[in-house]
């Protein structure tokens, strides 16, 4: 490698860059949402929505040196892991009374 | 460094997430989903919030989507089946996740005063002070009222899921 | 105004203090105490009437009376409106005959209706009458006078279906309130025109304003004088609006008597003299009224020639002898007229009471086929009755033939059209005579027609009144002649020919005394000395006799002209435009309404997951577009300034 690329692969990252990382997985879980059948692989990309916006976060945090962003992400994280307890406990019982996990299949209200 | 390490791990996220979005089988998204979090873990390590970055491997890569991947194999669910689409998801949806994209691209390229990341950036002024050291001091003092809060919270989701799971609808109580 | 207290706002209110109080408490109160609720309030008012008069003949009071700081009722830009009353020498004489003859009535009502269920709720009616009747003639502006004469339609309404338990006595109700509808129609337009050309309703302003214009004749005063005659017209059941007054017939004699004769139906002389100023100015509208009260006058008498029921007779009679009031304004003799009304109101309420009296007495009789020889049991309904019989015939020296020959004086004084006209007043006095001749023999004289008929003369209450009217049909014309004109000149203005008794008209009475003998002479040899001879004139002329009796199938012709179209019309359009159309249109849309949203929102609530997810994200990015977004600016690019962004 020559000097220019040494360079250039020392550069600092622009925070916008993962600003943008952050917006398109936020996108992406939305499109899994919008198009996974499976009723456990949706709950999953509100999981990655999550994520998503743990990155921008901590991100902010970095900007502007503030440690409650840091904070609120560890708070996201608790939050997280209780939904997805009971979010799949709730899976499970659904899936015992209709047993499948279409989400299209799951449109009554009544179990 | 940075660049090189940023345009690695978040490349193999984006891949990651790509990959949820593409595979049929629920447990191969989740295991792209876990190769997305530890990217994002050193996304974390990058901007200076190791715990978080731990925390974040530990927690969610280790216990979260354990979860997911021990109920993928309980209820042994399958291929995806081909089933009737949503009509409205792909009309009303897929322009609303276009426009927020746009939006949100436009938002952070026109924001001022974004700067650049410094590598392992410490939180505080007082030299010497970890990032951990920081955190507990805020979380221990200004925001303990939160914190015990989120405990009680846990304490209600393992009911709530033990209460969900134990029993089916019209199953009786195994071995009860 | 300086003077003695003349209590003028009583007048009215003690009426209608009595009808509230019978109205709302009576069905609980004893008979008695509702009689003498209900006749005290009519003698109050006569009294202070009677006070007012004194203190005018006394000369302590000079007339005309306006009421000072009466309560406003209307005040809009340069339209003023009280509730002030005004008296005058035309509106004394009214309130005179009105509080006095209805006490009267009031009295004999006691006897009369003293069996019916519903005596409450008669005297509560008629002093409600009273008191509308009386605001009527006291009213200072038209506006008022209005107000008075839609209440005594009212009030003739409810008298007259007093039985309304009785089909016909229902309709003539009904009939009696719209046809006077038709005529206040016209009555509506004149105040209209009235407010539009003057600019004041108040009756002296505009008095005032047409002597200050010499010039003002015809034209609008014609249209004005036109449309207040349609009123009168309906009012006074004169041609072509007269078709309720015989029905009218279905209520209880006393009202009868006070209403069909002796009062509300003058209310349309009264306007006309009361409005003698606009009347005088346009010819054509005189000439008119002239007409209309001589083509009634005769159409009405020759109906009555041959009804068989003693009321309607009656009734027709009261329609001819208004016809001669108006015969009287329309040559301009407005006091003659008002003088006829005040003996007509006399022995016409007398004809009438006698009549209820041998009503009653019969047990409900009223087909005159079925009487006579009442003479023998009813002497004293007997002798009143006759007494009237000749005051309307217009004998000397009764009330009738001076106030009579005042008219038909006036009338042949005018000369040309009047000269005519006293013709027809003449024959029609012939007509007159015969036919009350006739009601005469039928009832009292010869024998009784019907075996099962046990007459027996009426009590003292109901004889009282019929007695003090005898009287005054004999004297009431004493007083008034003469000195009538004089007295109602100021209110009335004076007619040319009003100057004493010159040798033609001591000839033209002589004529018409000549006349009424005649009547009496034809209805003798009809009805006494050859009995059966009045069928054989019927059975000579079949044609002209059914006509008659079919009272010229004015109601079928107005049946079918206008009612069975009116009510076809209505009922189509109640049915397809207001039921099917616009009521079923109505409900059919707000239906289809709801039954369309349900079926656009119904598709929402699909269950689908993914579908909501969808909308949600749709959410999402709206409320991050509207947070985010300036759309001040941005609709301002566009030209639309909101807010406080922009120029």
């Amino acid at each position: 490698m020559n000097a220019d690329s040494i360079q250039f692969f020392q550069q600092e990252v622009p925070l916008s860059w993962y600003l943008l990382l952050s917006a398109v997985l936020f996108a992406l879980g939305v499109v899994g949402f919008l198009i996974k059948r499976n009723l456990i692989t949706v709950f999953m990309s509100i999981e990655l929505m999550l994520n998503a916006v743990n990155l921008s976060f901590v991100t902010f945090a970095h900007q502007w040196h503030a440690v409650k962003g840091q904070i609120f992400v560890f708070f996201v994280m608790v939050v997280a892991a209780a939904e997805a307890a009971v979010g799949l406990a709730i899976i499970i019982a659904v899936f015992r009374a209709r047993s499948t996990l279409a989400v299209d299949r799951i449109d009554l209200m009544k179990l | 460094m940075h660049l090189i390490l940023f345009i690695l791990f978040a490349g193999i996220c984006l891949a990651g997430a790509v990959n949820l979005l593409l595979q049929t089988h629920p447990i191969n998204s989740a295991l792209s989903l876990i190769v997305v979090m530890t990217s994002l873990a050193v996304l974390y390590l990058q901007l200076g919030a190791e715990f978080l970055a731990a925390a974040q491997v530990i927690v969610y890569a280790g216990a979260i989507m354990v979860l997911f991947t021990f109920v993928v194999m309980l209820l042994n669910a399958g291929r995806e089946e081909r089933t009737r689409g949503s009509r409205a998801a792909v009309v009303v949806g897929f322009p609303a996740v276009a426009v927020l994209l746009a939006v949100a691209t436009t938002v952070v390229q026109h924001t001022p005063k974004l700067g650049t990341s410094t590598f392992g950036d410490t939180m505080s002024n007082q030299p010497g002070a970890t990032n951990l050291e920081v955190l507990s001091g805020v979380l221990f003092t200004k925001l303990l009222l939160p914190f015990e809060v989120t405990s009680v919270l846990i304490l209600v989701a393992i009911l709530g899921s033990v209460a969900l799971a134990r029993f089916g609808h019209g199953e009786k109580g195994a071995g009860e | 105004m300086n003077g003695p207290l003349l209590f003028l706002p009583l007048i009215p209110l003690v009426p209608f203090l009595g009808f509230l109080v019978n109205g709302t408490l009576g069905r609980k109160l004893p008979k008695a105490l509702v009689a003498t609720i209900a006749l005290a309030a009519p003698l109050l008012s006569f009294l202070i009437v009677l006070h007012a008069a004194f203190l005018v003949w006394a000369g302590s009071v000079t007339l005309p009376v306006i009421e000072q700081g009466a309560p406003v009722w209307i005040s809009a830009g340069a339209v003023h409106i009280d509730f002030g009353s005004v008296v005058d020498p035309l509106s004394l004489v009214m309130l005179l005959i009105i509080t006095g003859v209805g006490f009267l009535i009031h009295v004999y009502s006691v006897g009369y209706m003293a069996e019916e269920d519903g005596y409450w709720r008669f005297f509560a009616y008629l002093n409600l009458f009273l008191f509308f009747m009386t605001v009527l003639v006291q009213a200072g502006n038209i506006l008022l006078m209005f107000v008075g004469w839609e209440g005594v339609g009212l009030a003739s309404y409810l008298l007259v279906g007093f039985w309304f338990q009785k089909t016909s006595a229902a309709d003539a109700g009904k009939k009696a309130f719209i046809v006077n509808r038709v005529g206040d129609f016209g009555f509506l337009i004149g105040i209209f025109l009235l407010l539009a050309n003057f600019g004041t309703l108040t009756v002296t302003e505009i008095a005032a304003r047409i002597a200050a214009n010499p010039g003002m004749t015809g034209g609008v005063l014609t249209a004005i004088s036109l449309c207040l005659l349609v009123g009168a017209t309906g009012k006074s059941a004169q041609l072509p609006l007269y078709v309720w007054l015989p029905d009218a017939m279905e209520g209880p004699t006393p009202v009868s008597a006070l209403i069909h004769a002796a009062t509300m139906v003058t209310a349309g002389v009264y306007m006309i003299a009361r409005t003698h100023f606009i009347f005088d100015r346009s010819p054509l509208a005189l000439m008119v009224v002239a007409i209309i009260g001589a083509a009634t006058a005769l159409f009405a008498a020759t109906i009555g020639l041959v009804q068989t029921d003693i009321k309607r007779v009656l009734a027709y009679s009261t329609v001819s002898q208004l016809g001669y009031m108006f015969l009287g304004c329309g040559v301009a003799a407005y006091s003659a007229a008002v003088f006829h009304l005040m003996t007509h109101a006399f022995f016409k309420a007398l004809l009438f009471l006698a009549a209820g009296s041998v009503i009653h007495g019969l047990g409900g009789e009223q087909d005159m086929r079925k009487m006579g020889g009442l003479r023998k049991h009813m002497p004293v309904t007997f002798w009143t009755m006759t007494m009237a019989v000749l005051a309307i015939a217009g004998f000397f020296p009764f009330a009738g033939f001076f106030s009579k020959d005042a008219i038909l004086y006036a009338a042949f004084a005018q000369g040309g059209l009047g000269t005519v006209l006293w013709f027809v007043g003449l024959v029609t006095a012939l007509l007159t005579s015969f036919y009350m001749f006739r009601l005469w023999y039928l009832t009292f004289m010869g024998e009784s027609r019907d075996p099962h008929a046990h007459p027996h003369e009426s009590p003292w209450s109901m004889l009282c009144p019929l007695v003090i009217l005898a009287v005054l049909s004999v004297c009431g014309g004493w007083i008034g002649v003469g000195r009538f004109g004089a007295f109602l000149a100021p209110a009335v203005g004076r007619h040319a020919a009003e100057s004493g008794a010159g040798s033609l008209e001591i000839w033209l009475s002589v004529l018409a005394v000549a006349v009424a003998a005649l009547g009496w002479f034809l209805a003798d040899r009809l009805y006494r000395q050859r009995p059966g001879s009045a069928a054989q004139v019927a059975a000579a002329v079949p044609a002209g006799y059914n006509l008659l009796v079919h009272k010229y199938y004015v109601d079928e012709i107005y049946s079918m002209m206008f009612v069975k179209p009116l009510l076809a019309l209505s009922k189509f359009f109640l049915e397809w435009v207001v039921d099917i159309a616009i009521l079923g249109g109505l409900a059919w849309l707000l239906g289809g309404i709801a039954l369309l949203g349900g079926a656009i929102l119904q598709r929402w609530q699909s269950g689908n997951l993914r579908s909501y997810a969808a909308w949600l994200a749709l959410g999402a990015v709206a409320l991050l577009l509207f947070v985010l977004v300036p759309w001040t600016t941005v609709l301002a690019g566009f030209g639309l300034h909101i807010g406080m962004v922009g120029h």
